[in-house]
């Protein structure tokens, strides 16, 4: 008789062999999910719950639930979240997902569900014994699992390693430990097919045949896996990627897959593929000839073709003259806004007519269609494209002194001193320019003097400091200072990603009274909070702000009472205590230092994170899903385009250099430091660690503790890089910005910005595999890269795991940075240019990131000590992380 | 040491009873502080009136009393009288030290008197179910409507306060543990994992059987989860029986054991109250009118452990096994049932 596997939430879930596809609600991942991400980091579960709902709604049958992120405290939130749920009935009603790496996650969810649930995985990665004991856990708590196919050796890459592992599971499960063998769900790992490496052409066929060996084989398992990642080569060509979804999926079908992390919405119909590209897209599933991959990527490139050629709709340039215009505002399209114009310009007599008439009405529905979420932001700028365009055109015909029209106000934007990042500044000065705003942008590294000279000088409205780095947060609070102090009374905008309400409420606005100071979360709220702090109920909103403010403050001190910190010494008898006896360093294949310029941008390409790339242009979502989400998924797919297009020229004409240093030095730990020796001597790391007061058996870590100290009586060793593909930047960007072209000159910052993100990857597994060379054989997919699954850890100086900038001097002089690949400081200790990367390389395998959280006077005292600085200065840099007020 | 037929061969062929409400019994002896008290605990700092476990120390004849009525009423099997014999439950009375006398006291009481009766007419031997209640407090719901995500207990302390019952109780010389009127599963989770936990740490192994309850007419537990949930959420143990017991009477009990009969793999019992309480919220349904409900049962194959809760007394019991005593009782389920 048939088995079968039954799931509960308040309901059941059953799956037979013969049920439909079992669909996989993948949104509450704070991996997956930018949105997820922030609701939980900032403790909004309320608002997280809506993201479940939506999930339920949208047809989910299972709710995947994953909170494994570095920065949150994962057994809290998952049994937050998942006791949440269980407060609303319409999410409860479906089975939940634990879905975690880490067991003491997946042991905290299991004690929170009354259903069954599915634990998400366990597998034999660290040897029977560890597997055994979670899986009869498991068992014991009445739960299902994935078991991915992965052992001690490393994750099964063909027919042979997969039914090798899967089989030995579900022996050790089903013989030894009386697993319920319904309850099995294998995932015996898909990998992208068609990469032109001999390799991978077996791939899915070898996924194919491992299932319906699992199915012939183990009775009762189940099969699931991720399909996305099958046409993970042929990204970009959505049309070949949505064939082979729907090919793969119905073969797998066939073969015996039951359920999968996919979205049936997304899916094509098998049926409705075009027969030319299936025939491909099977011939390459099935390795049907030496040719399959080739062929396909040429049938790729004609899709890709065809559907950029498609006959271009023109009948809007039958409508009137304000539609036309508006029209191509809305679509940001410039090829004919000239024309419109200068027609607009004749009949209209003037042209601040055309500027303050059509124009302006065009950006108005632009920016009610934005603020209504019907747009998007790289649309946003596309419009913005469009109108600069248009206004460029018409300025010729000013008289000198009408150019200047009474507009909604005039906002001053700066990056301030030291820093040099202005993605988000460019971002918002167009959304604010679209909004009628006047914009007068005075770049990057700003002194404050500089900003309150041109605010005073201009008569501007607003000002708008932003910054990225944490020191920047300081030199806010500053600019602020001296606002006051120079009785300068203009509202004051603070934005940028280390920016928050809580800094702003409880660090600068208390120095500036005399306008209201306010946090803008992102660049899509900045016309919100110009229009209210500008708008005719201007005091309402001060007030309301200045309350809401005091809340946050209130709230602030209150959770800093509740944390409690340990004494430094305390913490320090908590540090992490590896056992070094067992433990031999890799000694690295060279010590000292090594660079390496004329990188290949081709081979980078692939080591990208397309992630935070959509979140430059406020899109949510997690790569490559995004491409297919029903909100943003088509924004997202235009975006992706336009980007491998610019990237396409970048590499084709060797645009940007891509440069690295590397090197590695002899060390060992002493206390809280790393002694290690270069060729000129000793020199010295210092790092802080973690104070705040954990669980019992949960160490209080510093990145010192991942090197072997002086007494284990041996050399252990440290690595540290920079890297940049900031080289050849400016010049690029002179061209659009001579185009008014905003958006692309946006676009080439955040290209560079994630290849030096890339190279950092490159560079980090051309170490562990070649020139330190501790794990020669790893090997991994992308996907893997990004979810940080090898060994070793790259934390970087600025960064939660070490939030000290001043450590970059020392990066800076061991490598020579300046001199071997261009990379300066500046006095902010930001990295110029601004797409580098650098920081540390620990190998040890139990080197992992962390968010030092807060720290207290006395090991502030200690560090400087050690610094040899004295405390004020040290307390400057470390501002953000302090537990006290100094 | 009795040498009698295991409860599972003797579930093969017959269906068997249990008892009726401990409650309702106690309440007729009109008892006192003073019973309730008894010399030991005659300084306690608070009220102990109402706290039924504690009799199984302070009045054993009555608790003793009441097992002989109901196995004389033709009861296959008796409860102990431990429905709050938990650390949680005892809180309420301050007496929680004396968790483990209470069950271990109550499994005493209650295997005498079977061994009386199974000595006396050895083709009808009787058993004992160690009751373990579902405490005063709910794993699963917030009790603080403002705040969905508050716990008034976590697992680990449901864990831990179960373990020390079922430890007592196993010691005491049960013939199974019963983990009854389940309005909240994660509770009963928290039961059988420790009781799982017990076995591997070496304490005697006994049969386990599950009695949930709905709740009202939404056919659904406390915590929300239909019959079928429920099922589906304990499956992964080999339990004796799974069943409802409480809140509903006999007849509207019905459609929920229908899902269990079809979907279970387990034994099934029912014990369902004396009909729903009256406008005095007490419950009166006669013994008759209970007998007819629960004939369907047995005309339909519906259950293989079948006895009362609350406002069901040994005439209840009585109707009842003699309709069960020629009914042929319902074979176990395949392992492999339709979805």
């Amino acid at each position: 008789m048939e088995k079968y596997l039954a799931l509960s939430g308040l309901e059941p879930l059953y799956i037979h062999s013969d049920s439909n596809f079992v669909n996989i609600g993948e949104r509450c991942n704070v991996t997956g999910s930018r949105k997820f991400k922030r609701l939980i980091t900032e403790g909004l579960f309320e608002e997280a719950l809506e993201v479940a709902k939506h999930q339920v709604d949208g047809g989910a049958q299972i709710l995947d639930v994953c909170m494994d992120e570095g920065l949150i405290d994962g057994v809290e939130a998952m049994t937050t979240f998942l006791q949440l749920i269980q407060s609303e009935p319409d999410i409860a009603r479906i089975p939940v997902m634990i879905d975690s790496s880490k067991w003491e996650i997946i042991e905290a969810g299991l004690k929170c569900v009354q259903g069954k649930a599915v634990v998400n995985s366990i597998s034999l990665k660290e040897g029977e014994e560890v597997f055994k004991k979670q899986a009869r856990k498991i068992k014991q708590f009445g739960a299902a699992a994935v078991i991915m196919a992965f052992d001690e050796r490393g994750q099964a890459d063909s027919l042979s390693r997969r039914i090798e592992i899967c089989e030995r599971s579900y022996r050790v499960l089903v013989d030894e430990l009386n697993f319920p063998s319904h309850d099995i769900i294998f995932d015996p790992n898909i990998f992208p097919v068609a990469t032109g490496m001999e390799e991978h052409r077996r791939n899915a066929l070898d996924f194919f045949e491992a299932t319906q060996w699992i199915r012939e084989n183990l009775p009762g398992a189940q099969v699931s896996g991720g399909v996305s990642n099958v046409s993970f080569s042929f990204r970009g060509f959505d049309r070949v990627r949505e064939a082979m979804h729907a090919a793969f999926l119905y073969h797998g079908i066939q073969y015996g897959m039951t359920m999968g992390i996919v979205n049936p919405a997304q899916l094509e119909v098998y049926e409705e593929v075009p027969k030319d590209l299936l025939n491909c897209v099977e011939d390459v599933l099935f390795d049907r000839h030496d040719q399959a991959g080739e062929d396909l990527l040429e049938m790729a490139e004609r899709y890709r073709g065809q559907g950029k050629k498609e006959v271009r709709d023109l009948a809007w340039r039958d409508e009137n003259l304000a539609q036309r215009i508006e029209h191509a505002l809305v679509k940001g399209e410039t090829e004919f806004i000239v024309e419109d114009v200068e027609e607009a310009r004749q009949s209209l007599g003037s042209p601040l007519a055309v500027i303050e008439g059509p124009l302006m009405d065009g950006m108005n529905v632009v920016g009610d269609l934005f603020g209504s979420g019907k747009m998007f932001l790289p649309q946003v700028v596309k419009s913005a494209r469009v109108m600069k365009k248009a206004v460029a055109y018409l300025e010729d015909f000013f008289d000198h002194d009408s150019s200047k029209s009474s507009r909604a106000g005039k906002v001053l934007l700066a990056t301030v001193k030291g820093d040099v990042h202005d993605i988000g500044k460019n971002i918002v000065s167009v959304v604010l320019a679209c909004n009628g705003y006047e914009i007068i942008d005075l770049g990057v590294m700003v002194p404050a003097q500089k900003i309150l000279e041109e605010a005073v000088k201009q008569k501007v409205d607003l000002i708008g400091l932003s910054g990225l780095i944490t020191p920047s947060l300081d030199e806010m609070v500053f600019v602020a200072r001296e606002m006051q102090r120079q009785n300068i009374d203009i509202p004051l905008l603070i934005g940028g990603a280390t920016t928050s309400k809580v800094h702003t409420a409880v660090k600068i606005q208390p120095t500036f009274s005399l306008s209201p100071t306010i946090h803008v979360l992102d660049a899509s709220r900045a016309v919100t909070v110009a229009n209210k702090v500008l708008g005719q109920e201007k005091d309402k909103f001060a007030q309301e702000l200045a309350k809401e403010y005091a809340r946050v403050r209130e709230g602030y001190a209150k959770k800093q009472s509740e944390k409690k910190l340990r004494s430094f010494e305390d913490a320090n008898k908590h540090k992490l205590e590896i056992d070094w006896t067992n433990y031999k360093p890799v000694r690295p294949k060279f010590l000292g230092v090594k660079s390496f310029t004329g990188i290949n941008l081709r081979e980078l390409r692939q080591y990208i994170d397309w992630t935070p790339f959509f979140m430059t242009w406020n899109l949510a979502g997690k790569f490559p899903r995004i491409l297919e989400d029903e909100v943003v998924g088509e924004q997202a797919k235009v975006l992706f385009g336009d980007a491998n297009e610019m990237l396409d020229e970048i590499i084709s004409k060797k645009i940007l250099d891509a440069r690295a240093v590397i090197g590695f030095w002899p060390a060992n730990r002493k206390g809280n430091d790393v002694i290690f020796k270069t060729e000129s001597g000793e020199n010295i790391f210092h790092f802080l660690r973690q104070q705040t007061q954990k669980a019992q058996g949960q160490p209080n870590l510093s990145l010192a503790d991942f090197i072997a100290p002086h007494s284990a009586g041996y050399q252990d060793y440290i690595g540290a890089f920079a890297v940049s593909t900031g080289h050849g930047l400016e010049a690029y960007l002179n061209k659009f910005q001579k185009d008014q072209d905003d958006y692309k000159a946006i676009m080439a910052k955040a290209l560079a910005d994630r290849l030096a993100e890339a190279l950092a990857e490159l560079m980090h597994e051309k170490v562990r595999k070649e020139h330190w060379g501790y794990a020669p054989s790893e090997s991994y997919e992308n996907a893997d890269l990004i979810a940080e699954k090898y060994q070793g850890i790259r934390p970087a100086p600025g960064y939660p795991a070490c939030p000290d900038h001043l450590e970059k001097n020392t990066i800076f002089e061991v490598l020579n940075a300046p001199e071997k690949v261009g990379i300066t400081l500046t006095e902010s200790l930001a990295m110029d240019p601004a797409s580098s990367v650098s920081g540390w390389y620990f190998a040890h395998p139990e080197s992992k990131y962390f968010g030092l959280g807060k720290i207290d006077r006395d090991q502030v005292k200690n560090y400087a000590e050690r610094r040899n600085k004295p405390l004020e200065e040290i307390e400057k840099w470390l501002h953000p992380v302090l537990r006290y007020n100094p | 040491m009795m040498n009698k037929e295991s409860i599972q061969d003797r579930l093969k062929k017959h269906i068997l009873i249990l008892d009726g409400a401990m409650g309702t019994m106690i309440q007729a002896y009109k008892l006192e502080e003073e019973d309730f008290r008894g010399q030991r605990f005659k300084g306690h700092s608070e009220s102990l009136k109402g706290n039924n476990d504690l009799l199984s120390i302070t009045r054993p004849d009555v608790i003793e009393a009441i097992h002989r009525a109901y196995f004389e009423a033709g009861a296959d099997i008796v409860e102990t009288n431990t429905f709050s014999g938990t650390t949680i439950a005892q809180a309420d009375y301050a007496c929680e030290d004396a968790v483990h006398d209470i069950n271990f006291e109550s499994a005493r009481i209650a295997k005498k008197v079977a061994n009386e009766f199974t000595k006396a007419q050895p083709d009808k031997p009787r058993y004992v179910a160690g009751a373990i209640g579902p405490t005063n407090k709910t794993a699963s719901i917030s009790p603080d409507v403002n705040n969905p995500g508050f716990r008034a207990i976590s697992f680990d302390e449901l864990y831990h306060a179960y373990k020390a019952q079922a430890k007592s109780l196993i010691e005491g010389g049960v013939d199974f543990l019963l983990v009854e009127t389940v309005f909240d599963t994660l509770n009963a989770k928290a039961a059988l994992v420790a009781i799982d936990d017990l076995f591997q740490e070496g304490v005697k192994k006994v049969p386990i059987s599950v009695s949930g309850t709905i709740t009202d007419a939404s056919g659904r537990t406390l915590s929300g989860q239909t019959p079928e949930a429920f099922l589906i959420s304990l499956m992964h143990i080999d339990l004796l029986s799974i069943g409802f017991n409480c809140a509903l009477g006999a007849s509207q009990l019905l459609p929920y054991l229908q899902v269990l009969r079809r979907k279970a793999p387990f034994y099934i019992s029912a014990y369902p109250n004396a009909g729903l309480p009256n406008e005095m919220g007490a419950y009166d349904e006669s013994p008759e009118k209970m007998g007819e409900q629960v004939k369907t049962y047995l005309d339909l194959g519906l259950v293989n452990i079948l006895g009362g809760c609350c406002g069901t007394q040994p005439e209840h019991i009585k109707v009842m096994a003699d309709l069960a005593k020629d009914a042929k009782p319902p074979k176990l389920n395949d392992e492999n049932l339709e979805a």
